[in-house]
């Protein structure tokens, strides 16, 4: 009795984590390439014609769609090199003063913990112009003699420029600590030998600083597309639910519109785009590790 | 002398920056004081001013039920976080304490499902508690989220850091594994479980996209829905100044707690957290 107690005994720690996981990561793994695939499924019936490629089909022709990834594409290939260069530029920034720096660390840290919907809102007031307010950020425009814009609801490039904007300032507060750790996980011999021999402040940068923290750059730069291919509630924060009508729906917008809201009721079209964009992902993630594994065997 | 001015110029650079993540939650707390009127008389928005006012924060708790979204989220996020971390202290000491058949590929398996993006199983999860009927109830909005095999993988690695000697002791001693494992090792990993549970505070407090799909009845939003809900149709859409008294009240819990505890959060953070 009690040998088989301690067999089970495990397994019944193991017990609630397995039940969770389960219930809400692994079925739905299968579950949603089963969907997928089922043409003309019907959420009322739970019927569907049958098996085949129609649900990708319908997607990569839909214009929302097309609209969506071309967003998400735009949005991930401004905002993924800015945030990581400026992170690094104000990592080393912070690396090299004494005097502050916990205070000037803690500040840009701040956006981390704050609710993205809330901050969002206010983001959306400073660029938004309307009949009986100019605006903040067109006020400032105004300095320098430029033409007003009304970033929300005006042409493509300023609600994009917004988006670009507000997407930095979210994701720079985690980069920004990864860096300053990994510069702070450098060890001084280096620098210290480098001085002796009298190298330069930007050779001792390039010869040293830079190899040693690559890693962590790559790190950035792989979850940083990661995470901007999956874009959707600082969207939702500046335009509202209804991106579609903004013109600023992304990939992950398309999905939960498909599934949920207005246009919703549709679990397999939302499943085959989801599937598009995991395999959007999945490549460019392949490419990034091929790239950074290749540039750390040259250094080497 | 050269040094000095190179010295100059970050310390500039970094205020610039400073200024720019500063300035929004300046702007929201400024916006909020200002009255309807003086607001709307701006033309020109004024970068302070003169005659502060409350009045928003009490139409923001009258108008909208903003009350009734904080106690939502302040429910969500207890039950959530209390429920993750049983599931993850238990499942981190099989883990690392208990031998059992099939434990590395169980754990490599647990492992494997890091990897796996929340946008992918949202969809079943969303049709699975539809039809459960458990739409507009606090269990739809708690039962997904209070797995994280991150916190389980963080623990355990924490928990083998505890030298096994103490276990056989406690065994002699004739100490039940559960006592052993709430006297002794959650209290050694204390600093770990405190991060765990302030990381997932965060998360829960700013979770956005479950609690949109599985809610639908205003007495259910927690605040990111509850905000949302308030700029689509709230106050009518040009009160702006009673808008940014919500955002602010909003924010304003985990800025202090994130002031309390900012060196933990950092800490936990940089071990590997990642953002939502």
């Amino acid at each position: 009795m009690n040998r088989v107690f301690g067999k089970v005994k495990p397994w019944l720690y193991l017990l609630p984590a397995l039940v969770f996981l389960c219930a809400f990561m692994v079925y739905p793994l299968f579950d949603v390439c089963i969907y997928s695939f089922e043409e003309k499924y019907n959420f009322v019936t739970q019927l569907s014609d049958g098996f085949g490629w129609y649900n990708f089909k319908y997607v990569l022709r839909d214009q929302l769609f097309i609209q969506a990834v071309k967003n998400t594409f735009i949005l991930v290939i401004i905002t993924v090199p800015v945030s990581t260069g400026l992170a690094l530029l104000l990592s080393l920034g912070l690396h090299s003063i004494k005097k502050f720096k916990d205070l000037f660390q803690t500040i840009f840290f701040l956006p981390y913990v704050t609710n993205t919907l809330a901050v969002g809102l206010v983001f959306m007031i400073m660029f938004k112009k309307t009949p009986y307010s100019e605006g903040l950020v067109n006020m400032m425009l105004g300095w320098f003699h430029m033409t007003p814009v009304d970033f929300i609801d005006g042409p493509y490039w300023a609600k994009m420029l917004v988006m670009c904007l507000y997407t930095i300032w979210v994701v720079l507060p985690f980069k920004i600590l990864i860096l300053t750790s990994a510069l702070a996980g450098v060890d001084e011999t280096y620098y210290k030998v480098a001085r002796v021999d009298g190298t330069s402040k930007f050779r001792q940068f390039y010869a040293i600083t830079l190899p040693m923290i690559s890693p962590m750059i790559f790190y950035l730069v792989i979850t940083g597309f990661i995470g901007a291919f999956k874009a959707y509630s600082d969207e939702v924060a500046i335009f509202g639910t209804d991106l579609n009508a903004a013109g600023m729906n992304t990939i992950v917008g398309y999905v939960y519109d498909m599934l949920y809201g207005d246009a919703g009721g549709y679990p397999s079209y939302a499943s085959a785009a989801a599937l598009i964009l995991f395999a959007i992902v999945f490549t460019i993630t392949v490419i990034n590790l091929l790239i950074s594994s290749r540039t750390s065997a040259k250094t080497r | 002398m050269k040094d000095r001015i190179f010295k100059t110029v970050i310390y500039i650079f970094l205020s610039v920056w400073a200024v720019i993540v500063l300035f929004p939650f300046y702007w929201m707390l400024l916006t909020s004081v200002k009255s309807y009127s003086t607001y709307n008389a701006e033309y020109i928005p004024k970068f302070f001013t003169l005659s502060p006012t409350l009045e928003n924060y009490s139409s923001a708790f009258t108008t909208v039920p903003l009350g009734g979204y904080f106690l939502n989220t302040i429910i969500f996020t207890l039950v959530t976080t209390g429920v993750m971390l049983i599931v993850t202290v238990l499942s981190a000491f099989a883990f690392s304490r208990l031998e059992f058949k099939g434990k590395n590929l169980v754990f490599t398996l647990f492992l494997a499902l890091m990897m796996i993006p929340n946008e992918l199983v949202i969809i079943t999860n969303f049709v699975t508690i539809t039809n459960m009927g458990l739409r507009n109830t606090f269990t739809g909005l708690i039962l997904p989220s209070v797995t994280s095999v991150f916190y389980i993988y963080l623990l355990k690695e924490n928990f083998e850091q505890i030298p096994n000697e103490l276990y056989k002791a406690a065994k002699v001693d004739g100490t039940s594994d559960m006592k052993y494992l709430l006297k002794v090792m959650v209290p050694i990993c204390q600093p770990t479980v405190v991060t765990i549970v302030i990381l997932k505070v965060i998360e829960c407090w700013n979770s956005y996209v479950w609690p949109r799909l599985i809610t639908d009845k205003q007495a259910y939003f927690l605040v990111s829905n509850g905000i949302q809900e308030i700029r689509e149709n709230g106050f009518g859409r040009d009160n702006i100044p009673a808008m940014m008294a919500a955002v602010v009240s909003i924010s304003t819990p985990l800025i202090i707690l994130f002031l309390i505890f900012h060196k933990k959060i950092m800490a936990g953070v940089s071990r590997g957290g990642t953002k939502g």
